[in-house]
């Protein structure tokens, strides 16, 4: 398994990709962060609780965050929702908001049960993850090459907002590096 | 006073709720609550709910947020807010000032056959918000306290939750617009101007 160690050590250093995604949210004209943490988040959600201009709301589920964006919308401000894939099937009756009733909802969703999963209780979800966003009604795209997250982020940007509707962007493990407790555990 | 012992009727208290209701800004949760505050009247500024159900406080918060000088009054049932329930710690924690949460309480699923709701079986809503933070939140058994309620929405002063214990009357259906689009763009055009119409 040398091969999988050496990809994990070339994840050392920490990835810029959350701070390009920032200045696109920034530049989008997103006022409100609605988000259930996930650690591929993390650094994102620093940059946003340092920022005063933008109101970081903590959700109980992620259903909450599509309601609450959807009021958003109606003041006139602009959101950004941040969740896990196994958050992803939280939402989605409340997906309808969005979907019947014109509105720009951006989805960034950090994947688990993808490229290189340890838990096998997140893999249903995972894998379910795509299809069950676009079976409501979300334009889905995927990034997972660093490199290209904040192009990715910038499209689904532009069109949920120009464009009135649901996108979301899945983060793959790929870009955000597999977990494994296991390994932890034995160290 | 009005009888606390006999039960309030739905229309009534959303009558008093929407008396006078200058520039508020109303959120209407699925069902009869809808379809209570449509007999009012159809207004720009109502969002009336068909579907989504348990999201009508949530999208509460983020109107009250993004529009903070702006009063907002959500109106839902007992069924809609047992759906979402931990948006009342959300909410408490955000603490928006704008913001009023007047459940209309039948202790029923009234769309559905009138099966009864965990309120049927005294589940406390009151005391579910008084507990996640609300300083106010009330149960509501008379029509002076539902007057409170009103004065309370429209002075913004801090977020307010009301349990307000009505009759299960089934009454005739008064719909508002069901297209979505039109529903959301009269909204913003009404809150934000005709620029909503361009971005």
């Amino acid at each position: 398994m040398a091969g999988l160690d050496a990809k994990q050590e070339s994840r050392a250093t920490p990835p810029s990709w959350p701070d390009d995604v920032y200045r696109i949210l920034k530049d989008a004209g997103v006022q409100q962060v609605a988000m259930v943490p996930d650690a591929g988040h993390s650094r994102l959600i620093r940059a946003f609780e340092a920022d005063p201009e933008t109101r970081l709301v903590t959700l109980t589920t992620e259903e909450e965050g599509v309601a609450m964006l959807a009021g958003a919308w109606l003041g006139g401000q602009r959101g950004v929702l941040l969740l896990q894939s196994s958050g992803v099937g939280n939402c989605i009756n409340m997906l309808t908001l969005p979907v019947i009733c014109g509105m720009p909802l951006l989805m960034l969703v950090t994947m688990r049960g993808d490229w290189g999963e340890f838990n096998p209780w997140q893999i249903p979800m995972g894998q379910g993850t795509q299809a069950a966003l676009e079976s409501i009604g979300v334009i889905v795209t995927r990034a997972d090459d660093p490199d290209l997250v904040g192009q990715t982020v910038w499209g689904a940007a532009n069109l949920a907002f120009n464009t009135w509707r649901p996108a979301a962007v899945l983060i793959g493990q790929r870009v955000l590096g597999a977990k494994n407790f296991k390994e932890l555990a034995r160290k | 006073m009005t009888n606390p012992n006999v039960l309030l009727h739905r229309r009534d208290v959303v009558n008093e709720l929407l008396r006078d209701r200058g520039d508020l800004l109303v959120i209407a949760g699925l069902g009869a609550p809808n379809w209570d505050v449509s007999a009012t009247g159809d207004h720009r500024n109502n969002f009336p709910l068909w579907g989504a159900m348990g999201s009508a406080s949530m999208i509460g918060l983020g109107l009250a947020l993004a529009q903070q000088r702006r009063k907002i009054l959500v109106i839902t049932g007992d069924g809609e807010m047992l759906m979402n329930i931990g948006s009342l710690a959300t909410i408490a924690v955000e603490r928006p000032l704008n913001l009023t949460i007047a459940v209309l309480d039948n202790e029923r699923f009234g769309e559905t056959g009138m099966q009864k709701t965990h309120t049927a079986s005294g589940v406390d809503l009151a005391g579910i918000a008084a507990a996640a933070g609300f300083r106010t939140s009330r149960i509501v058994r008379t029509m002076e306290q539902v007057t409170d309620i009103r004065d309370l929405a429209h002075q913004g002063k801090e977020p307010v939750f009301a349990q307000i214990k009505i009759s299960p009357d089934a009454l005739p259906f008064v719909m508002p617009p069901a297209d979505g689009g039109i529903l959301t763009t009269r909204f913003r055009q009404s809150v934000l101007g005709d620029e909503a119409l361009h971005n």
